[in-house]
């Protein structure tokens, strides 16, 4: 989708990781980049594993272990940055930029449903993108369903506009660094 | 049942060819391919119709391939209605890296258009 429109601005300075806050509901929340280690990986695949299904979006966190774990290895490569959210040992949110092939980056955010409207998932994708904008990122999209209002303001808030409004999907697109 | 598969090159659209043909050989459908023309596909369509005639040779059943031009989703609704097809067999959609699922343009127009059944291949 090479004709996908960015903001010709680049949006604000967004805090670097680690990030740490206290949610909503006074729990202590830390905000780490995903370091590579197995206990780190295999807390993600506990919190997926018993995500709920009403809040999959086009298909991901896709369901059952195996499928998780292959979603994983594929999210959490190299090329890849990711940063979790963690409470004590427990992964509560986790947020995604996956590059395609145009060297832009794709933006996901899951936050666990025990941990819902906390104010977790505003600190995640802030943190997310001030790791990305240290990283060098220029570019970032995300889709998400239109009737996902809370989603979709959130993202307006963090400075997202829409790209293309003509799908089933709203798409949403930022400019985080100047061009090279 | 009288099955109409849209197919316009996209990876999804062969998958959904091989699955129909594969049906229709088990299930003695009444299959017709429409290959369209897709602006996101890079497969020409002359390609598709010899791709679309191989998968119906091999499975040695009998199925008409057709050119269909024009806007791919309102022509595939429209021959859907005016022959009295009983289903739409459409790819279900490309995955990002990332792992999710887009619907494309096309299936969109028919889902929300046709009068029949609509297949999405996944």
């Amino acid at each position: 989708m090479s004709d996908r429109r960015y903001p010709d601005e680049v949006t604000e300075d967004f805090p670097a990781p680690p990030v740490t806050f206290v949610d909503r509901e006074d729990r202590e929340i830390e905000v780490r980049p995903y370091d590579g280690s197995e206990a780190a990986y295999e807390a993600l695949v506990t919190m997926y594993d018993s995500f709920d299904p009403a809040d999959r979006a086009q298909g991901i966190p896709p369901g059952g272990e195996t499928r998780i774990r292959d979603w994983l290895d594929a999210i959490l490569a190299e090329d890849c940055l990711n940063v979790i959210a963690w409470c004590g040992d427990d992964a509560a949110g986790h947020a995604t930029l996956v590059p395609d092939e145009a060297a832009v980056y794709e933006l996901a955010i899951f936050v666990h449903q025990t941990y819902q409207r906390a104010g977790i998932g505003t600190h995640l994708i802030r943190t997310l993108l001030g790791h990305g904008q240290t990283s060098g990122i220029e570019k970032v999209w995300l889709t998400v369903e239109r009737w996902n209002r809370a989603a979709v303001s959130l993202y307006e808030k963090i400075g997202f506009e829409t790209s293309n409004a003509e799908s089933f999907e709203l798409e949403m697109a930022l400019r985080l660094n100047d061009a090279e | 049942m009288k099955v109409l598969c849209g197919v316009g090159g996209s990876d999804d659209s062969i998958r959904a060819l091989d699955r129909a043909v594969d049906r229709a050989a088990l299930a003695d459908d009444d299959l017709t391919v429409a290959v369209v023309e897709n602006p996101d596909s890079s497969t020409d369509t002359d390609d598709m119709v010899k791709r679309a005639e191989e998968a119906i040779a091999e499975a040695g059943i009998d199925a008409e391939v057709r050119r269909v031009e024009g806007d791919p989703g309102s022509r595939l609704v429209e021959i859907a209605e005016r022959e009295a097809f009983d289903e739409v067999v459409l790819g279900g959609g490309t995955t990002s890296p990332m792992g999710k699922i887009t619907i494309g343009p096309i299936a969109e127009f028919v889902l929300l258009n046709a009068k029949t059944s609509v297949t999405l291949v996944r």
